[in-house]
């Protein structure tokens, strides 16, 4: 959850003009936005191979030879990955980290703070940097990365074992494994992918491929006892020291925990499996049938399902509620409980949930323009771009992020005149 | 794969192939044959099997077989009695020397091109029962070196010629600068959240053909399209595990892609002119990950291209004057349906098109398609005597006044590349997007 307590949820209308950016730069990249919506930003050409970032109309000290994936962390630092006579590192609020490298990219942000890491590549060497340190450990590829929940810990799928391509026969030895804060498990194997790591940051979990037929789930170097024919990313309970991951049996899908199903209802697909905030309950997109997608929780599947996709699953707050969205054909639903709105979109966003589950809206685009809408009810605040609503933490206010005719508006509605 | 590693092997020396059945025994071949047979094949491969009546209409269709002067061993059926029917009659009790053979038959004398499903009276799809036969080689270990790599390539870095993380948004910004020098405000939008299309490539396009993109970026650029490239994984829509049979790794390949998209938000994903990762995303990897259509629309480069010409988002500012021939990729016209709307772009682009024939749904395969150029150069020559036929439909369009050969697709174009250097038929070779970045209107 994002603490919001301290933000301005008082000042009714906030506006940033941004008209004049576009005479005063080569060019204007897309805006991002903080949180609190206090700030509004984007990259900037400043000539040739000259880049620097705006914000509220203001740029950074200086300029960078090259700038890209420009984002906010939740603590309101902008972040950016930035070049300088050939070296690559990330700046936050214009202030480059101390150290240099190769190149950086893939960048992950913690989830409530201020944190940041990247993946680096330094002499064609490759680990990751958290905050400015990098690993001590390098290795000769890195291929799947994680930030834990808190951010102060990373992982990665590293290369333990040179293999030169083509060397096929050593490559199904094992030559790949992962790295926690740079130190490799033990074990090899044929593949790693989809790392995570727990809670306390002190465990990690990947898919690991142990030939090219058996794959099981890795749990700090131990993989559970049994193979499957496939299987998906693994999840830590929140609070116990469990993971979950989907298997594939006999052609189907079930859930399993530490190597024991869990779900023995088989799926033609099971995947997004995710606990609830207080761990007692999971939720997964399923395909209960082929070409049909919907939402199973503890095992059992919503009655309706949707024939091209379902995303962005996620618990409320409270755990009681699940919303997540669906397509079918080119339209998009919001599905709460397994109820479509009424309401459909060309593209929707995932649900945000008031704190106390009451209240859902989500960030929604129809004919070219962007909106929020709450509850079914679409917002009056049809705009050139939006960002995700996000309510008070009292959940009366919600507030509403959004670019229209080049000004950028940071507005706080009560919930009850939103529709108005 | 590195230079020394590339040396040509002798034709039944690949290491794939000799080193993973040098530890098969009789019991694990029957064991996978059985489970492959009972498990995952049902009734498809059943029927087609009782329904054939071995008539050999189908060998009339096959590049193979009319190139090597009519030789039943490289019809369609003959291919399937020298390895399917085989592992039924004998119900599986075949030798490491037979898997050895179906291995070299399967995946480098079909290219699951499906022409021959066009001439059989019962439609039987003879690519289906070869891709069988290739799902038992992946389970046996004993899939040919080339393409085995390959598919690790695409299990380690989810592309298919080892791209590392951190060369892939490299390039796209090395090839973006470059572009900038042409129209200085050109962008490569990376990770834009909420772009109308995610435009993804194969991973030869940043290796080795880099203005493939800058071309596609100019195009994207002229027309004012909203798109967006990821910089992470996902960026690769390629798939030669849907070749090599590794069912599951096709899936993880096509999940990463469309999820990839999904995040970004697009609406659509608009992919280079690649013919065998079209068929990996709208029908083979999705289906077997449960979608039943793309979950997200997918739009060929050709289709794109029909797109932006018709609409007038790219207009023609001089048509290429040299005649040129169409080439129909397998996997985008007979399963795809894009030939006529190849030929409006070509028409728009170009002063003239001189068929080939035969030519849309009923033309020849490339003979590198289906994996089989991905077997690498242990295999070149058998693709390359393999379609003589082929040769003998480019000079055709030649000496009609053809003067350049246009090739919608990665595979087609590097097989045909072959063709015509080995029998000296003399054409020069191009995308579409080679020609429509020459000849549109730019700022
Ligand atoms: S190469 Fe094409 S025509 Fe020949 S057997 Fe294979 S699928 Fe049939
Ligand atoms: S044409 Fe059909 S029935 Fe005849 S041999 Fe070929 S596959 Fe069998």
């Amino acid at each position: 959850m994002i603490d919001g307590k301290a933000w301005d949820w008082e000042t009714g209308q906030k506006k940033i003009p941004m008209s004049d950016w576009r005479g005063r730069f080569g060019w204007v990249e897309e805006p991002y936005v903080s949180l609190d919506g206090e700030k509004v930003a984007a990259i900037v050409n400043t000539g040739e191979e000259a880049f620097n970032v705006c914000v509220n109309g203001d740029t950074w000290e200086r300029d960078f030879d090259k700038i890209w994936h420009l984002r906010f962390l939740p603590d309101g630092c902008l972040t950016a990955l930035v070049s300088d006579l050939g070296e690559w590192t990330v700046a936050v609020d214009g202030s480059p980290w101390q150290n240099m490298f190769g190149y950086v990219w893939n960048p992950l942000y913690s989830r409530n703070n201020g944190h940041m890491a990247v993946a680096v590549q330094q002499d064609m060497r490759y680990c990751m940097a958290l905050d400015g340190k990098a690993w001590n450990e390098t290795y000769a590829n890195i291929t799947y990365f994680a930030l834990s929940g808190c951010g102060t810990k990373t992982a990665g799928a590293v290369q333990v074992v040179d293999a030169d391509s083509g060397e096929i026969h050593k490559f199904k030895q094992g030559t790949f494994s992962a790295a926690l804060q740079g130190k490799a498990w033990d074990t090899t194997f044929v593949n790693v992918w989809n790392l995570t790591i727990s809670p306390d940051g002190e465990h990690l979990a990947a898919e690991v491929r142990q030939s090219l037929y058996d794959y099981t789930i890795a749990v700090d170097g131990q993989t559970w006892d049994r193979v499957y024919t496939c299987v998906w990313e693994p999840v830590f309970h929140p609070t116990k020291h469990h993971v979950v991951a989907p298997v594939r049996k006999g052609g189907y899908w079930m859930l399993a925990q530490d190597g024991e199903i869990l779900w023995d209802r088989p799926f033609v697909q099971l995947w997004h499996q995710m606990f609830s905030p207080d761990g007692d309950r999971i939720a997964a997109v399923v395909a209960p049938g082929y070409g049909r997608w919907t939402v199973a929780i503890d095992g059992l599947p919503w009655k309706q399902s949707f024939k091209d996709m379902v995303t962005d699953a996620v618990f409320s707050p409270n755990g009681k509620r699940v919303g997540a969205l669906a397509k079918e054909d080119r339209s998009w639903y919001v599905v709460l409980d397994g109820v479509p709105w009424s309401n459909t979109f060309d593209m929707a966003w995932q649900p945000v949930f008031s704190p106390d589950g009451e209240h859902v809206a989500a960030k929604i685009e129809k004919n070219g323009k962007f909106a929020v809408a709450l509850d079914d009810h679409l917002g009056p605040h049809i705009c050139d771009a939006a960002w995700d609503p996000i309510f008070s933490p009292e959940g009366d206010k919600i507030l509403l992020r959004f670019i229209e005719d080049n000004t950028y508006y940071r507005r706080v509605v009560p919930v009850g005149e939103f529709a108005r | 794969m590195t230079e020394a590693a590339k040396k040509e092997t002798p034709k039944g020396l690949d290491q794939g192939i000799e080193v993973g059945a040098s530890s098969l025994t009789g019991e694990k071949i029957e064991g996978v044959i059985k489970s492959v047979l009972d498990n995952e094949t049902g009734a498809r491969l059943k029927t087609y099997v009782d329904t054939c009546i071995h008539c050999g209409l189908c060998s009339e269709a096959c590049h193979y077989y009319l190139s090597h002067d009519n030789d039943p061993r490289y019809s369609p059926v003959g291919k399937v009695k020298q390895t399917m029917w085989e592992m039924l009659r004998k119900k599986g009790k075949v030798s490491p020397e037979f898997i050895k053979k179906a291995a070299v038959i399967s995946h480098t004398e079909c290219n699951l091109c499906k022409r021959c499903a066009m001439y059989c009276p019962f439609g039987i799809d003879i690519a289906y029962i070869m891709s069988v036969v290739r799902r038992i080689i992946h389970r046996l270990g004993v899939t040919p070196l080339y393409i085995q790599d390959t598919a690790h390539s695409h299990a380690v870095t989810m592309n298919q010629m080892w791209v590392k993380g951190d060369e892939w948004p490299d390039t796209l910004q090395w090839q973006e600068e470059e572009a900038q020098d042409e129209i200085p405000c050109l962008r490569i939008p990376l990770d834009k959240e909420g772009a109308d299309i995610m435009y993804s490539v194969i991973a030869p396009e940043p290796k080795f053909q880099a203005q493939l993109i800058y071309q596609a970026a100019v195009i994207m650029d002229v027309a004012g399209v909203n798109w967006t490239m990821p910089s992470g994984i996902g960026w690769d829509n390629s798939d030669m595990a849907m070749f090599t049979g590794d069912n599951e790794l096709m899936g993880r390949i096509k999940r990463t892609h469309y999820e990839t998209a999904s995040r970004l938000k697009v609406k659509r994903i608009v992919m280079g002119e690649c013919g065998h990762a079209f068929r990996s995303v709208y029908d083979m990897g999705n289906r077997w990950l449960g979608w039943r259509e793309p979950p997200i629309p997918i739009v060929h480069a050709i289709d794109f291209y029909y797109e932006l010409i018709k609409s007038g988002k790219i207009k023609i500012a001089k048509k290429y004057d040299q005649p040129v021939t169409l080439h129909d990729p397998c996997n985008v016209v007979r399963g795809g349906g894009l030939h006529e709307k190849a030929r409006y772009v070509i028409r728009a682009i170009c002063e003239e098109l001189i068929e080939m024939h035969p030519n849309r749904e009923h033309n020849y395969c490339c003979a590198a398609g289906g994996g089989v150029i991905n077997c690498g150069p242990p295999y070149k020559m058998t693709r390359v005597h393999g379609n003589k036929i082929k040769a003998e439909q480019l000079f055709a369009a030649k000496a009609k006044g053809a003067k350049t050969l246009v090739t919608p697709c990665h595979n087609c174009h590097s097989g045909l590349e072959d063709i015509v250097h080995h029998y000296e038929v003399g054409l020069g070779l191009k995308f579409i997007s080679d020609i429509l970045y020459e000849v549109m209107e730019k700022p």
